[in-house]
C-alpha cells in the first residue's frame, strides 16, 4: 500500500514519453522526453521552427502525435480530444491570439467557465459567481474597462492578455503560456511575469514558452531547450544557457 | 425577458396573427399565410445550424421533403392526426441530420455546403425511385373531411398547426441563444480550435445542431402533403426551399432569432404577392436579387443594419 502512495506522489504531473510528430516527410518532433512535476515553473525555449508550439499542440490535443505518449495527472491523454484535456486541467494560450470574435471579452471568459469549470464534478458555479469570476479575471489582466467590447476593439497586446485570461478561466492545474509576452513593453512583461508567478504560488504548474530571455530566466526554475524537433538541454536555467550545444544552436558555430 | 415570458408573448402574438387572419375572413389569407409561416419555421431551423454554428446548409429541401414524405407514408399506413405525424417527420429528418453531420462535419466551409447539396440530390433520387410514395409520378393525398380537434376549415387548421410549430421553433431558437449551448455554438462559428481548448465539445455540439436543425425542417415539411394535396419529388425537393432557407436568415440577419423571422416575412410575403400579381416564375429571381443586394450592402442583414444605425446614433 505504501508503495502505491509513494508511486503516486513521485509521478510527474505531466509526463511526455518518446513523443514524435511528422508533417509528411518533415520530422517536427522526435523522441521528446519531458517530465513536469506538480507546482513547477518550466521555461521552454528554442529557435523559431524548433517545434515548441507543435509540442504544445500535441500535448493539448490540437494536433495528434504519431509516436510516444502523453500522461497528465494520472490519465493517458493519447487519443483524447482537446476539450477533454482542458477539462482534466491542461489549459493553454495560443501563440497567435484566437479570440471568439463575435463574443464580448466577458463572454470570451465565460466560455471556459461554462464548459470547463462547470463541467467538472462538484465545481459548478452559480450564474452570479460566473459573472464575478469573469470580471475578476478581466481585472487581473487589466482589461476590466473593456468587458463589453468585442475582441476587434483590442490591440494585439490586449489580445494576448485576453488569451491568457481565457486559459486561466479554465482553472487549470497546468497552464501552458505560448509566447504570452511577445510585443509587450518592459513593464507589461513584468506585470505578466508577476501574475504568472502568483498563479504558480497558488498551486498552478506553468510551462512558459518565450523568446524574451530576461523573462524566461527570471521565471523558470528549470529550462528546456528544443532545437529542430529534438530536446537538446533540460536543467537548471543558469547551466542550460551556458551549455555549448545551446549556445551553438542560438549563435551558430 | 425571461424564457416563460417570451413564450407567453409568442403565444399572444400567434393568437393575434390567427385572429387577424380570421377577421379578414378570406381563406386566401390562410393559404398565403401558411407559406410565410412555413418559411419562418424553415429559416429559423436553418439558422440554428447556419447562423449559430456557421455551417451553411444547402440541403434544406432534403430535410423538408423527408418530413413531407414521412407524412405521405404515415398517411398511407395509418390514420394518425397531423400533429402526431409532425414529430415523426421531425425524428426522421433529425436522424438524417445526425447522420449527415457525422459524415460531413469534418469538412469545413464550402466543402460542408457542397456535401449537403449532394445529400439533397441523393435523397431526391431515392424518393423518385420509391414506388410506395408515388415515385416520380407523385402522390395524391386526400385531406380528411374534418380537421382533427376543431370544426374549422382544413386550411385554417393547417395554418394553426404551422403557427404552433413556429411558436415552438422560435422559443427553442431563443432558448438556445441565451444558454450555455448558445455560447458553445458561437465559439464553433468563431474558432473551433480555440473552442476545444476552452473545453467546448465541438463535435457533439455540431451534431446536436445538425440534428435539431434537420428535425425542425422535417416538422415544417410534414404538413405539406395536406397543403398541396399532390406531392411529387420535383415540388417537394424544390430549389425554392434550399434558396429561401439560406436567403431568409441572411437577409434578416443570422445573429439572433429575430433575423430569420424578419427575412421570412419579408421575402415570403414578397414572393406571395409576386406570385399573384406578376408570375410564379419570378419568385426565385426576387430572392436572388435581394440576396445579392444584401450581401453587398448589408452583409449582416436587416438586424445588422439596425444595430449599425443604433451604434452610430449613440456615438
Amino acid at each position: 500500500m505504501a508503495r502505491v502512495v509513494t508511486g503516486m506522489t513521485s509521478e510527474a504531473l505531466l509526463q511526455v514519453t518518446g513523443l514524435g510528430k511528422r508533417f509528411g516527410g518533415f520530422v517536427a518532433l522526435e523522441a521528446i522526453e519531458l517530465a513536469v512535476r506538480d507546482g513547477e515553473r518550466v521555461g521552454l525555449i528554442g529557435p523559431n521552427g524548433s517545434g515548441k508550439s507543435t509540442l504544445v499542440n500535441c500535448m493539448c490535443g490540437t494536433l495528434r502525435h504519431e509516436m510516444g505518449s502523453v500522461r497528465f495527472a494520472g490519465h493517458t491523454l493519447d487519443g483524447r480530444s482537446a476539450h477533454e484535456r482542458t477539462r482534466l486541467g491542461l489549459a493553454r494560450s495560443f501563440q497567435l491570439p484566437r479570440p471568439f470574435n463575435t463574443l464580448s471579452l466577458a463572454e470570451n471568459l465565460r466560455v471556459p467557465l461554462l464548459y470547463t469549470v462547470n463541467a467538472r464534478h462538484g465545481q459548478a458555479l452559480a450564474p452570479h459567481a460566473i459573472d464575478r469570476r469573469c470580471a475578476e479575471l478581466l481585472h487581473i489582466v487589466g482589461l476590466a474597462d473593456k468587458a463589453t467590447n468585442l475582441p476587434r476593439d483590442l490591440t494585439q497586446i490586449e489580445m494576448r492578455k485576453l488569451e491568457l485570461a481565457r486559459a486561466m478561466a479554465a482553472a487549470p492545474r497546468l497552464l501552458i503560456a505560448d509566447e504570452a509576452m511577445a510585443g509587450l513593453s518592459h513593464n507589461e512583461v513584468d506585470d505578466i511575469l508577476a501574475l504568472l508567478i502568483r498563479l504558480n504560488e497558488q498551486g498552478v504548474t506553468i510551462i512558459l514558452i518565450e523568446h524574451i530571455m530576461r523573462a524566461v530566466m527570471h521565471f523558470s526554475q528549470r529550462l528546456v531547450v528544443l532545437v529542430a524537433g529534438r530536446k537538446i538541454a533540460d536543467g537548471d536555467p543558469a547551466d542550460v544557457v551556458r551549455d555549448p550545444d545551446v549556445v551553438r544552436a542560438y549563435i551558430g558555430e | 425577458m425571461s424564457g416563460t415570458k417570451f413564450v407567453f408573448a409568442l403565444l399572444i402574438a400567434a393568437a393575434a396573427v390567427f385572429g387577424a387572419a380570421w377577421l379578414i375572413g378570406n381563406n386566401y389569407v390562410f393559404f398565403a399565410g401558411y407559406v410565410v409561416l412555413q418559411y419562418i419555421a424553415l429559416a429559423t431551423a436553418w439558422n440554428i445550424l447556419g447562423g449559430y454554428t456557421g455551417y451553411v446548409n444547402f440541403g434544406t429541401a432534403a430535410f423538408f421533403a423527408l418530413g413531407a414524405y414521412t407524412t405521405v407514408v404515415l398517411h398511407k399506413l395509418t390514420s394518425l392526426p397531423l400533429p402526431l405525424m409532425m414529430p415523426i417527420g421531425g425524428i426522421v429528418s433529425g436522424v438524417v441530420g445526425l447522420g449527415t453531420g457525422y459524415l460531413t462535419l469534418r469538412l469545413r466551409g464550402a466543402f460542408f455546403s457542397i456535401a449537403t447539396l449532394a445529400l439533397a440530390v441523393v435523397a431526391q433520387t431515392l424518393i423518385t425511385n420509391w414506388d410506395f410514395v408515388g415515385g416520380s409520378r407523385g402522390a395524391y393525398i386526400v385531406r380528411p373531411a374534418q380537421a382533427w380537434l376543431f370544426g374549422i376549415d382544413y386550411i385554417q387548421y393547417l395554418f394553426l398547426v404551422m403557427l404552433a410549430l413556429v411558436v415552438i421553433v422560435l422559443a427553442s431558437a431563443r432558448a438556445i441563444e441565451r444558454s450555455r449551448l448558445g455560447y458553445g455554438f458561437a465559439t464553433i462559428r468563431d474558432d473551433e480550435v480555440a473552442a476545444e481548448a476552452s473545453g467546448v465539445p465541438t463535435l457533439r455540439l455540431k451534431l446536436l445542431a445538425t440534428t435539431l436543425s434537420g428535425a425542425f425542417m422535417g416538422m415544417a415539411g410534414a404538413p405539406l402533403p395536406y397543403y398541396v394535396t399532390y406531392l411529387d419529388p420535383t415540388s417537394g425537393f424544390s430549389l425554392a426551399y434550399a434558396v429561401n432557407g439560406v436567403a431568409m436568415p441572411l437577409v434578416g440577419g443570422t445573429s439572433s432569432w429575430l433575423g430569420p423571422v424578419i427575412g421570412a416575412i419579408l421575402l415570403g410575403t414578397l414572393q406571395q404577392v409576386a406570385t399573384v400579381t406578376i408570375s410564379s416564375a419570378l419568385n426565385l429571381l426576387i430572392v436572388g436579387l435581394m440576396l445579392v443586394g444584401f450581401v453587398i450592402v448589408a452583409p449582416n442583414g436587416i438586424l445588422g443594419l439596425l444595430r449599425f444605425r443604433d451604434r452610430r446614433a449613440r456615438s
